[in-house]
């Protein structure tokens, strides 16, 4: 059990930004909702934690249904990307402002503090005030902040994304030991699928205001359905088929068509005749340690990749099993 | 936000307030001069060669006042804005002082220097001249422009100036063509503003510029005051009320059309000056404002040949000509500072409620309502609570609360100005934040917006406490109880009387008001320096 969401809507205005979601977090679970910006993820975001009111849906917590229920009396956590530390409030003083709304002890206050901020790795910052801070020690307080009265959902809206990339890979994998060591049912929101690979027990990807596809990311990878979520997920060779099934590529369905290529599946060769295609290699990259190709094939670019390095220009054969051809629909 | 009760009040407080003091005042004037013969002195104005005169000199002086203090403040501004060096806080800080400054402690400086170097004998008299009342207006108002156009200066991105350095222009060609286009929305706004303060000037003018040197200010003060002719002073007053209304309106305009902070301002360079744009900057100041001040600070200590504080010792006797002792005048001073004060942070802080989270009409109407007494010129707001409170059903003429409510009135667009745009700048996520927190609305308001605010309204409070400190145009209209004397009114009997010992108590007297206004500044400077939230829009 945990938090449920029931066919929620949001509307501003007249105009409608959430279309009927459906979300399931289970205890000790992390969701990540992912994409692009302008779908509504941050809106539904907002309508768990009760700061956006629902036109038609439910939100429950096991079976206590909190649509009604103030933003103030939900026990959620939520972290925003630029921190919304207060200004007037040192290190401490931000940490401790959930514990104190909720009556603590003043020892046991200075107690769990010090415990949160040693657990985000920020231990003896408490004196220091707010715009003393770097990017990501403010983004650590914003996290210890929501972290320490106990929150049974911790929700955050893109709280790396305003980082560098350098910064962004380490707090993302110290995020979901922290939050897994803590067994914290959380839903984070992105727009970037590797930090949703990279944390999500289960991925939500979400487009135009709905929730287009629910799943481990295992699931998600092999199987996106349509072509907007395949493009979230990063994949890049999406592929139009006509009304034979056919593409520059070859025979690659029964009828017309998308499907998609899984890039990590396709092998290339420089042998003449070997392959179910052939191109011509139009860029190379390299990265963490293999080539990625684009392979123009009559026309359609394909991405695969590779152990060795090739030549621009030059003639490669690219062949793929069964399983890298999935049907997508829209 | 806010429900029942507390919602009320918000309301009724403020515009029961304006509306008695203030509204109620300029409908008498209105009244007055619109019905029965009133109306016909003011058809037969545009005939009248001295209104003429009086008018054109208002207009004249003014804009060359305008053009002077530009010239001043552009070179502090640059320096400012576009350098780091050792003392810039506190060289802000000073420039800002004179602004705080009692008029007639400038009237009082101005004299000082004129005596101090001979400047009023033989066929140099300058007392008495336009020279002293452009002199007095430049020291004022040069704050507005380093303050108005230095901000807007360092919001611009230092960029597109060296862009333009490397594609071949000279720093004046750069200055011509890229800086001062994106400083004109500043420059127009800080111009209109001097020019407004200018026509209103009030203390200055009767001080410095003479019988013969009138303007619509002084002109209303002397039918009204002097020769009891309210008559006349009425039609003044209503051409004096319309000119202010265009020009606050247009002055809004151009405020509003102000620049917004390009991209990369951030990147702003910590650059020192260089020893000749420093030098520059500074001796502007130390000769337009410095001065003065200096020597103001001097003639209260010369006394024959030599030095002492006997001028301040004097302050605690009473003199003939005053009813009250010097210090007595002080005393009566700080108590209506006192009151006027609390009244305008009272009002003021629930007015800036009503204009933050009050319904979009009435946020719009209080917005603009409080902030007509800032507009309206001092000398209106006294002649008007001079003729419509003297009689029943409102007859305050002896309540010892006239002087306070007058400065009050003044006081709350200070704080005003001040609360609401803190309060609107207030991150909306930090009370989200706070409620998911778990904090009720009524716990963020008070774990969040009340402790910004009340940074806010302490700034407030220290420049309504400044004002109502150096009041001059409207207490000079309200009818005076003679033991209730206000310090810069004794101040003004002082300096228009001649003998060397008188001279040396106003210069004394000015001191001490100079002091206490000085203060409010510093209050003000490093409460908003410590928190960039609390700045307000000065």
């Amino acid at each position: 059990m945990g938090l449920s969401v029931d066919a929620v809507s949001v509307a501003f205005g007249g105009a409608p930004v959430l279309h009927r979601c459906d979300l399931e977090v289970d205890a000790g679970e992390i969701v990540v909702l992912l994409g692009p910006s302008g779908c509504g993820k941050s809106t539904l975001l907002r309508t768990i934690a009760g700061l956006e009111t629902p036109s038609t849906g439910r939100v429950r917590w096991d079976d206590d249904d909190l649509t009604a229920t103030p933003v103030h009396e939900r026990g959620f956590g939520l972290m925003f990307q630029d921190h919304a530390l207060f200004p007037h409030r040192d290190v401490a003083g931000n940490v401790a402002f959930g514990l104190r709304i909720a009556g603590m002890a003043r020892d046991l206050q200075a107690e769990r503090v010090d415990r949160v901020l040693d657990l985000v790795g920020l231990p003896g910052f408490g004196g220091r005030t707010a715009d003393t801070l770097s990017g990501g020690e403010a983004q650590r307080v914003a996290l210890a902040r929501s972290l320490a009265p106990g929150p049974r959902l911790l929700m955050l809206d893109e709280p790396l994304a305003s980082l560098d990339r350098a910064l962004r890979d380490r707090l993302i994998t110290d995020l979901g030991v922290l939050l897994r060591r803590l067994g914290q049912a959380a839903v984070y929101v992105t727009h970037d699928h590797d930090e949703a690979f990279a944390l999500a027990d289960r991925i939500a990807v979400m487009d135009a205001g709905r929730i287009a596809r629910c799943g481990t990311p295992a699931e998600l990878w092999a199987d996106p359905g349509t072509v907007a979520v395949a493009r979230s997920l990063g994949h890049r060779n999406v592929v139009e088929l006509d009304g034979d099934g056919r593409c520059p590529l070859g025979r690659l369905g029964d009828g017309p068509g998308i499907v998609l290529l899984r890039a990590e599946e396709i092998t290339v060769e420089d042998r003449a005749g070997a392959g179910n295609a052939s191109g011509r290699v139009t860029d190379q990259v390299f990265r963490h340690g293999r080539t990625v190709l684009t392979v123009d094939v009559g026309g359609v670019a394909i991405r695969c990749t590779t152990g060795r390095s090739w030549v621009v220009g030059e003639t490669v054969h690219v062949s793929w099993p069964d399983g890298a051809v999935v049907a997508l629909t829209g | 936000m806010l429900r029942g009760a507390a919602r009320t009040a918000c309301v009724v407080v403020p515009a029961l307030f304006l509306g008695v003091f203030f509204l109620w005042p300029v409908a008498a004037i209105l009244g007055r001069g619109l019905g029965g013969d009133g109306l016909d002195r003011l058809v037969d104005l545009p005939g009248d060669a001295v209104f003429l005169r009086v008018a054109w000199f208002t207009v004249w002086q003014a804009a060359a006042s305008t053009v002077l203090t530009l010239l001043v403040g552009l070179p502090v501004a640059h320096l400012l804005a576009r350098h780091r060096f050792r003392g810039r806080r506190l060289l802000r800080s000073l420039t800002t002082v004179p602004f705080v400054l009692p008029t007639v402690v400038v009237a009082g400086a101005f004299t000082a220097v004129f005596d101090r170097f001979g400047l009023d004998e033989g066929t140099l008299r300058m007392r008495h001249t336009v020279w002293a009342l452009l002199a007095a207006h430049v020291f004022f108002n040069v704050a507005i422009v380093v303050r108005t156009v230095g901000t807007a200066w360092e919001g611009l991105d230092p960029r597109l100036d060296e862009q333009a350095r490397v594609l071949g222009a000279a720093p004046w060609t750069v200055f011509r063509l890229v800086t001062l286009p994106r400083l004109a929305p500043a420059l127009a706004a800080a111009a209109s503003l001097v020019f407004l303060f200018c026509v209103t000037s009030f203390g200055v003018i009767l001080i410095l510029g003479g019988p013969t040197r009138a303007t619509l200010e002084t002109e209303i003060w002397r039918h009204a005051v002097w020769r009891g002719d309210l008559g006349s002073a009425t039609a003044l007053a209503i051409v004096q009320l319309v000119a202010v209304l265009v020009m606050v309106a247009v002055s809004n305009r151009l405020q509003r059309r102000r620049a917004v902070a390009e991209r990369g301002a951030t990147a702003s360079p910590a650059r020192h000056p260089r020893p000749a744009v420093l030098a520059g900057g500074l001796g502007l100041l130390a000769v337009v404002q410095g001065v003065p001040v200096l020597v103001l600070v001097e003639r209260s200590l010369a006394v024959g040949d030599g030095y002492s504080l006997r001028h301040y010792g004097a302050l605690a006797d009473r003199v003939n000509l005053l009813p009250v002792s010097a210090l007595g005048a002080l005393r009566n001073t700080i108590v209506f500072a006192v009151a006027a004060t609390g009244m305008a942070v009272l009002v003021g802080g629930l007015a800036s409620l009503v204009v933050v989270h009050g319904r979009r009409w009435l946020s719009r109407l209080f917005d603009l309502g409080l902030m007509l007494p800032l507009g309206a010129s001092a000398v209106t707001l006294g002649f008007g609570m001079l003729i419509a409170l003297d009689e029943p059903p409102l007859d305050l003429r002896s309540s010892r609360w006239l002087v306070p409510v007058a400065h009050a009135l003044i006081g709350i667009p200070f704080v005003m100005r001040t609360v609401v745009p803190t309060l609107r700048r207030i991150d909306p996520r930090l009370r989200e934040a706070a409620a998911v927190l778990g904090a009720s609305p009524a716990r963020v308001r008070r774990e969040i917006d009340w402790p910004i605010a009340a940074r806010a309204l302490a700034v407030g409070a220290a420049f309504s406490a400044a004002v109502s400190i150096g009041e001059f145009g409207a207490t000079s209209f309200l009818p005076r109880h003679p033991d209730r004397l206000t310090a810069p009114l004794a101040l003004f009997r002082l300096l228009g009387t001649p003998g060397d010992l008188l001279r040396g108590q106003a210069m004394a007297l000015a001191v001490v008001l100079m002091a206490l206004t000085g203060a409010a500044v510093f209050v003000i400077e490093g409460r908003s320096a410590r928190r960039a939230t609390v700045r307000g829009d000065f």
